[in-house]
């Protein structure tokens, strides 16, 4: 039995998903092997989204692949992962975890997107969150899903080979990150994550050389979090699906900030680097405290009340 | 309201010059650098040392000093070590660290044992039991004299402090023939060690795990996985429950018992993958 956090009045339900609390862990980080994942969700995470798998194994990129800058991490790590036909065997040793299993999936076309949502399914998760977003791996990721038509496409060809919910994960580098959220409700997300990390660089000056091998990456971190709850918040606006807010969050303030715009949950990634795993119980103990001190019932009812005229 | 800071002080990379390359055997190198923060590593902590343009990859550190001069050792395996073992005095690499938990200091007498460049990490330690004047018992066991490392440090310990210290080789070209495990076990059949401290080849960390708990020593071992992040937040290097680079890389045996079926047996690859040691 799982020992993930429960306070009565942090349960949320997402696309018919109901965890405990609102707290997950995001994509790309932890989630290769079974056991870390049930430490995580030991340690509180109301949900565990794994790394992303995709059809055919893949080494990711050599290193730095993962560096520190001044507000945050700069990563590309390239999508390693084992292939979901050998990921399956993590999954299924997830049956006892307690929580909610969200395997994050990409690929290169619909039909990949499908076959590898469809196999992870029926190992045993129990939702689908596609990385239309990675921002440094060519023909997949962001270069996808960037595209409004190809965020139907791929979410479509998903959402007609099963029937769990489907999260779409969207790329903030865009102009208008309303487009891709329409699209992919449109074709039949159960939710919206957003968002993923933003195409940055880091160059080193003595050695005139960029640093990440892949040259460009994705920030992630403190940096991030305003640029991520403006997207919530216009997210909110523009379609009806819940939101899976993600995005530089550290403590119960950052995560209230983001379901006042407009989440549903949210995903906590690099902060694991500071506050260890105990961040997922802390940040539950401190939306508790902040809903008795504001004489909420339940966190659902702070959702998307900034937008309260 | 207070604002985070969202920097590791040590993940930071600082970009270093090489002060030193001393050649250990036909095969490792010892690279020397200026850097305060490797200087106040403990025992058994790694860096990642970048190799501009090449790759980042994990190293223990060998040595360390007050006056902020540091040493990395490191064998010639594949492209980056190629490539690092080739840079001259003067060279930039970049750092990152110290990074994980390193050897405790723990008994009045250790048996050391050392595989390889696996004695990297050791001989920090090493140096430490020496100046807290604990009974340091090393064996250092390589395929052959070739590979051996550090015989002068540690000839020069045996000289100056007293230090027991064992070679043995598989091909018998120097020191006794066989395996460190062996001499190893030779040594507890006829004497009581309060600790075992070990690093190296995985399987003979398993095997020494195994002598730790036939003849009831306390244990503690480095260990190495595929890594990339380095704080614990990327995954690569986990076994079991445990990432080696936050958790670890030096294990007790408390927490080793938890990884057992792992240990010198299994680990995840760069991809993610199961596969044999």
């Amino acid at each position: 039995m799982s020992e993930s956090a429960s306070f009565h009045n942090l349960r949320i339900q997402i696309a018919g998903l109901n965890m405990q609390n609102p707290t997950m862990l995001a994509s790309g980080i932890l989630g290769v092997s079974a056991e870390t994942l049930k430490a995580v969700a030991e340690a509180g995470a109301g949900a565990v989204v794994t790394k992303s798998i995709g059809l055919k194994p893949s080494s990711g990129y050599p290193n730095p692949t993962v560096i520190q800058v001044e507000c945050g991490f700069l990563n590309a790590v390239g999508l390693p992962n084992p292939g979901i036909h050998k990921f399956v065997k993590e999954i299924r040793k997830l049956r006892d975890i307690g929580v909610p299993i969200i395997v994050s999936v990409f690929g290169f076309s619909p039909e990949e997107y499908a076959e590898t949502s469809s196999l992870a399914i029926e190992a045993g998760a129990s939702a689908i969150e596609l990385n239309l977003s990675c921002p440094h791996v060519k023909g997949t990721g962001a270069e996808i899903g960037q595209d409004p038509n190809m965020v139907k496409l791929m979410v479509k060809s998903v959402k007609d080979r099963i029937d769990k919910p489907v999260f779409a994960k969207l790329t903030p580098n865009i102009a208008h990150i309303t487009e891709l959220a329409e699209a992919a409700a449109s074709a039949g997300a159960d939710a919206i994550t957003a968002i993923n990390t933003v195409k940055a660089m880091a160059i080193d000056v003595e050695t005139f050389k960029p640093i990440l091998a892949n040259k460009f990456g994705g920030l992630s971190g403190a940096a991030i979090k305003p640029i991520a709850v403006r997207c919530v918040y216009e997210i909110y606006d523009a379609v009806n699906v819940p939101i899976i807010g993600c995005g530089g969050i550290r403590n119960w303030r950052d995560a209230v900030e983001f379901m006042l715009a407009g989440a549903s949950a949210v995903q906590i990634g690099s902060a694991i680097a500071f506050e260890g795993f105990s961040i997922f119980r802390s940040i539950c103990d401190g939306i508790e405290t902040y809903l008795k001190r504001k004489g909420f019932r339940s966190v659902s009812e702070i959702i998307g009340l900034a937008h309260k005229k | 309201m207070r604002l985070l800071d969202w920097r590791i002080k040590n993940n930071v990379m600082r970009i270093v010059e090489i002060k030193r390359v001393k050649p250990e055997n036909p095969h490792v190198k010892t690279i020397f650098f200026r850097d305060e923060s490797c200087s106040l590593a403990e025992p058994g902590q790694f860096i990642m040392i970048w190799i501009p343009g090449v790759d980042e990859i994990p190293l223990s550190l060998s040595y360390t000093s007050q006056d902020g001069l540091s040493s990395v050792t490191v064998a010639r395996v594949g492209e980056a070590t190629r490539a690092l073992t080739s840079l001259k005095t003067g060279d930039l690499i970049g750092v990152r660290g110290p990074f994980g938990s390193g050897f405790k200091i723990a008994g009045e007498s250790a048996l050391i044992i050392g595989g390889g460049t696996g004695m990297a990490p050791l001989m920090m330690l090493i140096d430490k039991l020496v100046e807290k004047g604990i009974e340091a018992t090393i064996i250092e066991g390589a395929e052959n004299v070739n590979k051996l490392i550090f015989m002068d440090r540690l000839k020069d310990l045996s000289e100056s402090k007293g230090v027991n210290i064992l070679f043995t080789t598989e091909d018998g070209s120097y020191g006794s023939k066989g395996l460190a495990t062996e001499l190893a076990e030779k040594m507890l059949r006829q004497r009581r060690f309060n600790i075992i401290y070990t690093c190296g080849p995985e399987r003979m960390i398993r095997r020494a795990y195994e002598l730790a708990n036939l003849y009831s020593t306390d244990f503690q071992a480095s260990l190495e996985r595929y890594m990339r992040c380095a704080i614990g937040i990327c995954g690569s290097c986990v076994i079991g429950r445990y990432r080696v680079c936050r958790d670890g890389p030096v294990f007790d045996a408390v927490k080793i018992k938890d990884i057992e079926k792992y240990l010198g047996k299994l680990k995840y690859n760069e991809r993610g993958e199961i596969v044999p040691i």
